[in-house]
């Protein structure tokens, strides 16, 4: 006579991977690449700065327009940050509690000390934190424009260059991007590694390509306030 | 050779420890590092003094056994084990820091001796093939491509000496338990357990207190036997198509 097997149910999948390090890390690289994906898009976007105030301030325009008359004025918009802010969060959030047990794991350090790893893997940690403080002044400065001098409501062009007047503002923007190229530098790769698309073939192609989305990202940023304080863009 | 040791001594699992000087002279290059240590512990015990503890066995670099962290580098300056590291690496007269493996998972038992007995529990956890596989004569039965055979024998020279969790900054076990995930998972032997065998060596891992991988690449610099980084990627992969396939 045969005996029906139980089997304790297993918990859902999705916790399973969240509860553990390889699948948080896995969360980690997947909402990277989302907001990297986004950063190139942005950086593109700023660029049109150099065509002049109409350019800039037109595409600023579609993008609230984008999508009608099925969504409608700035729905776009709005999905899109809900989306990045998710993003962030995922990711915020999975780099604290891995941080939390990656220092656990190594309670006490070596006597004998030596510099460990590149200067791009050492800072991702301190280098997040600084950009997501970069965050919240560049939706200050340019979204909401609580601290723009300018804080005209639908001229970015306008608003970009009273924020770039200031030269703490330019300090703020120069640090965060160089912090960026840093952090994508380290992560497009690591997030590769992570979701399992690395091997010893594609290693070596892997590095060059975040090098050049590190390098490619911080020139197209770093182009913006540069032009301002040259005088390109006024 | 002249030299000064500088080792972190230890007299049990809840004792403090502190690093302790000692002068040792007459040591030939031609020494492994661990006959240097012996003729420290000779001299110690003629002078009434505790020796200090270390692991060894095989003394060929193959068993695993021996392992300490040397001037900040798991098993020294050479890429091999301690074993086989020898004096002719250093100079007359050098000053040489030795540590014991660091993580919250190898808690200290004595000066140099961890417990790594966590690798054992991740191995008891998923690193076999549960049905027998036969004999020597019947691994002919089961063709394996060449290409598989030398990735699992790479991943299978795994020695679990524990340099990789020493060198991560994390104290992961990401290399080590990726080293036995790759060779059995993809061999035609260890197919059909290949998705249980990564979900629960991970879990095991996670278990046991040692960090995430954060591709620091360390470990895959400290490794005496050349497990490579993509491994781990080997095995992330692995773990998400058991998770999510």
């Amino acid at each position: 006579m045969t005996t029906a097997t139980r089997t304790a149910r297993p918990p859902s999948t999705l916790l399973t991977l969240w509860r553990s390090t390889v699948g948080k890390k896995a969360v980690m690289a997947v909402s990277g690449l989302v907001m990297l994906l986004y950063l190139v898009a942005h950086m593109l976007g700023n660029l049109k700065v150099f065509f002049g105030p109409d350019e800039i301030n037109g595409y600023a325009h579609w993008l609230r327009t984008l999508g009608e008359p099925f969504l409608r004025y700035e729905w776009f918009l709005w999905i899109a940050r809900a989306g990045l802010l998710a993003a962030v969060a995922a990711h915020g959030v999975s780099a604290y509690q891995l941080s939390r047990r990656d220092l656990a794991a190594r309670p006490s350090k070596y006597v004998h000390q030596r510099r460990r790893a590149s200067y791009a893997t050492r800072t991702m940690r301190w280098g997040g934190v600084i950009l997501a403080l970069f965050i919240v002044w560049h939706i200050l400065d340019l979204t909401t424009l609580t601290v723009n001098p300018a804080a005209e409501h639908g001229h970015p062009y306008q608003n970009i260059v009273a924020s770039f007047g200031r030269w703490y503002s330019c300090v703020i923007y120069i640090v965060a991007m160089l912090a960026l190229g840093l952090h994508i530098r380290h992560g497009f790769w690591s997030a590769a590694q992570t979701l399992g698309a690395n091997n010893a073939r594609r290693d070596r192609a892997l590095k060059l390509i975040a090098n050049g989305l590190a390098l490619m990202l911080t020139v197209g940023f770093l182009s913006v306030p540069v032009a301002v304080m040259t005088g390109v863009v006024k | 050779m002249n030299l000064t040791l500088r080792i972190w001594r230890q007299a049990g699992p809840d004792a403090p420890g502190s690093m302790t000087t000692y002068q040792v002279s007459g040591i030939s290059p031609d020494m492994s590092f661990l006959e240097m240590l012996d003729t420290l512990n000779e001299e110690l015990i003629t002078r009434g003094d505790q020796p200090v503890a270390f692991d060894h066995d095989c003394r060929e670099g193959i068993c695993g056994a021996c392992g300490m962290v040397i001037n900040g580098r798991a098993h020294g300056p050479e890429r091999t084990t301690t074993c086989q590291l020898h004096m002719r690496h250093f100079k007359d007269g050098d000053t040489i820091d030795v540590e014991p493996w660091r993580a919250a998972a190898f808690p200290v038992v004595k000066d140099l001796v961890v417990d790594r007995s966590a690798f054992d529990r991740i191995i008891g956890s998923g690193g076999y093939i549960t049905a027998p596989t036969g004999s020597a004569p019947d691994a002919h039965a089961t063709p394996v491509p060449k290409d598989t055979a030398d990735t699992a024998f790479e991943h299978a020279e795994c020695i679990g000496c524990g340099a990789c969790v020493a060198a991560c900054p994390n104290g992961s076990a990401m290399l080590f338990t990726s080293a036995k995930v790759v060779h059995l998972n993809v061999l035609p032997q260890g197919a059909p357990e290949r998705s249980s065998r990564v979900r629960n060596m991970v879990a095991a891992m996670d278990a046991e207190g040692f960090g995430g991988c954060t591709n620091t690449g360390e470990c895959a610099t400290a490794c005496p036997k050349g497990i490579p980084l993509p491994s781990i990627a080997a095995m992330n992969r692995e773990y998400l198509r058991a998770s999510l396939g």
